[in-house]
């Protein structure tokens, strides 16, 4: 009796996991199977399948450079974010100091405050500053609301760390910079990797934020709201999916390489 | 500053001491400057002008308390809807979101990552794209209303979406991996051992969940639900797609206020009240839930 009630809990978190990921991806799957949609104008009824969306990805105006201005930013913005996150994840995860509070409140706040309000204030701030709202200042505010995620997630990479390897390191006379270089780095690196795919995904999908600040210029997001009320072409489909797409085989890929490593 | 600091003999040290400030210094000033000082000068625009009576004559400037409390009172609606549908879209996540992560964590094996990177591959996507997904799947063309229809549940004349339950699963659904990882990564530092401990002590699986799991993924819970809820509360995304006139959120009328009406000292002044109400919320919650460093 024991033994079949263990093995039904067992199997009711397997059923309950694959209806959580049926539930994640039933929308992009709509997504995908709607990519291949012979559409006329809107892209809301089923009229055929045809390759020609995806032959043409390009085919709407403003779509292709729309997605470019989104990888630019999430690119630049990750980078920049992920440098600085670490930064300060080292800083905090690794060294004592005075005003650690404050810091971790500033840490904080950007992850408290919604996201209009993160935009509502920038867009304020850059209205009184008479900044030109477009390409960079999306950027500056994406870096913005990066930074404490890479921090958090940085920062529970270096707390999970066993602090006998660096002593190991050190009695086996390593000086600090090599201790660091050879060992903590390295160890640390697989959160930072982490790290920064949060902050390009979080980057990638912005729509409150980059909406406030962007000014002229379109992200890949912006130009789907601003598509959605006339209809949208099956290409924003084709996008959606090839980017999903994408994402899942370097991921996969990344997993099979670093699996072959481990047993070579 | 002081004379050891700055004695060459101790020059190691005070190396040591700066280098945390050296760390800091750059990703600190970015937030001070993006997020600090806006942060200050919206709360300096929101008394731009009196609120209550605004005379375009004199151009006199309101009062705080003044402003605040008329830009939350002429908006109560929208912000109790807000703060309700945000709640329970947070519940509803949670109940998917916590098996999830359980699985991934404990039942997953080498397949770990790859699961992980499943719950984040949604962003790429794109946030609206998966919204206006949402509202096809379920609209009157969709496949869940066909079906619906065929089986009589379901008339010509009604919908599913256009209405507070749309908004509701749209916000849990679009906010469910921000749910999923916190929960995860507490989940994951549970060791194994501690799991069979409790079983050989003769307690059946529900009871070690009770008594081992649970409390030892409450920190999860905590970020999970607090990650959920705040940009659920703050979206007007979902309730513009998913929802009808009825269903207006804080964020919806901010948004308004702020691009299409150009009221920036009402829309300053609600988006400071929202924040407050949030922090104030937020501070509640970890005080009740008891975690101390939540970043």
């Amino acid at each position: 009796m024991k033994k079949l009630s263990r093995w039904f809990g067992k199997n009711l978190i397997r059923i309950y996991m694959v209806l959580g990921f049926t539930y994640l991806f039933i929308p992009i799957l709509y997504t995908i199977v709607f990519s291949f949609n012979d559409y006329i104008k809107s892209n809301l009824v089923w009229r055929g399948f045809t390759w020609h969306n995806w032959q043409t990805p390009c085919g709407v105006p403003n779509i292709c450079s729309d997605l470019g201005n989104s990888l630019k930013i999430g690119l630049i913005a990750t980078f920049v974010a992920t440098i600085l996150g670490t930064l300060i994840a080292f800083a905090l995860g690794r060294y004592a100091f005075k005003g650690r509070p404050a810091v971790n409140t500033l840490i904080f706040l950007p992850m408290a405050s919604p996201e209009l309000v993160l935009g509502a204030s920038l867009l304020t701030i850059f209205i009184n500053l008479g900044f030109n709202l477009g390409f960079w200042t999306i950027v500056i505010a994406h870096v913005m609301f990066c930074i404490s995620f890479v921090v958090v997630t940085v920062k529970a990479r270096i707390a999970s760390l066993d602090p006998r390897l660096e002593q190991a390191a050190m009695d086996l006379y390593a000086n600090e910079r090599e201790t660091f270089r050879r060992i903590t780095f390295p160890l640390v690196a697989p959160g930072i990797a982490g790290a920064a795919l949060l902050a390009f995904s979080l980057s990638f999908d912005d729509f409150i934020i980059t909406n406030f600040n962007s000014g002229t210029v379109e992200t890949f997001p912006l130009f789907v709201y601003h598509n959605a009320e006339r209809g949208l072409p099956a290409q924003a489909n084709v996008i959606g999916s090839s980017m999903f797409l994408i994402a899942l085989i370097i991921v996969l890929a990344g997993q099979i390489v670093s699996r072959k490593r481990k047993i070579a | 500053m002081n004379a050891t600091v700055a004695s060459p003999v101790k020059k190691p040290r005070s190396r040591k001491i700066a280098m945390p400030y050296l760390l800091l210094l750059p990703g600190m000033l970015w937030l001070i400057t993006f997020f600090l000082i806006p942060i200050l000068t919206l709360v300096k625009t929101s008394v731009n002008m009196d609120l209550a009576n605004y005379d375009p004559t004199t151009g006199a400037t309101g009062s705080f308390w003044g402003n605040f409390w008329y830009a939350f009172r002429t908006h109560e609606a929208p912000f109790a809807r807000s703060f309700i549908y945000a709640l329970a879209a947070t519940l509803i996540a949670l109940c998917i979101a916590y098996p999830l992560a359980y699985g991934i964590a404990f039942k997953a094996g080498r397949w770990k990552n790859v699961l992980l990177v499943l719950v984040v591959a949604p962003f790429f996507t794109s946030f609206i794209l998966r919204t206006i997904a949402w509202k096809q799947i379920l609209g009157q063309q969709g496949p869940v209303f066909r079906l619906l229809l065929d089986l009589h549940l379901v008339t010509y004349q009604s919908h599913i979406t256009a209405s507070a339950g749309a908004v509701i699963a749209g916000l849990s659904y679009n906010f469910l991996p921000f749910m999923t990882l916190p929960l995860y990564s507490s989940l994951e530092r549970i060791d194994p051992r501690t799991l069979e401990a409790s079983g050989d002590l003769y307690a059946n699986a529900f009871t070690t969940f009770r008594k081992v799991t649970l409390p030892l993924s409450l920190p999860g819970v905590v970020a999970g639900t607090l990650l959920t809820f705040i940009p659920a509360a703050g979206d007007y995304v979902n309730a513009e797609i998913l929802g009808n006139p009825s269903t207006t959120m804080i964020g919806n009328v901010i948004n308004a206020q702020f691009l299409r009406t150009s009221n920036y000292t009402l829309a300053a002044a609600l988006s400071f009240v929202f924040m407050v109400i949030i922090i104030a919320i937020v501070l509640f919650y970890i005080s009740r839930a008891g975690t101390e460093e939540l970043v």
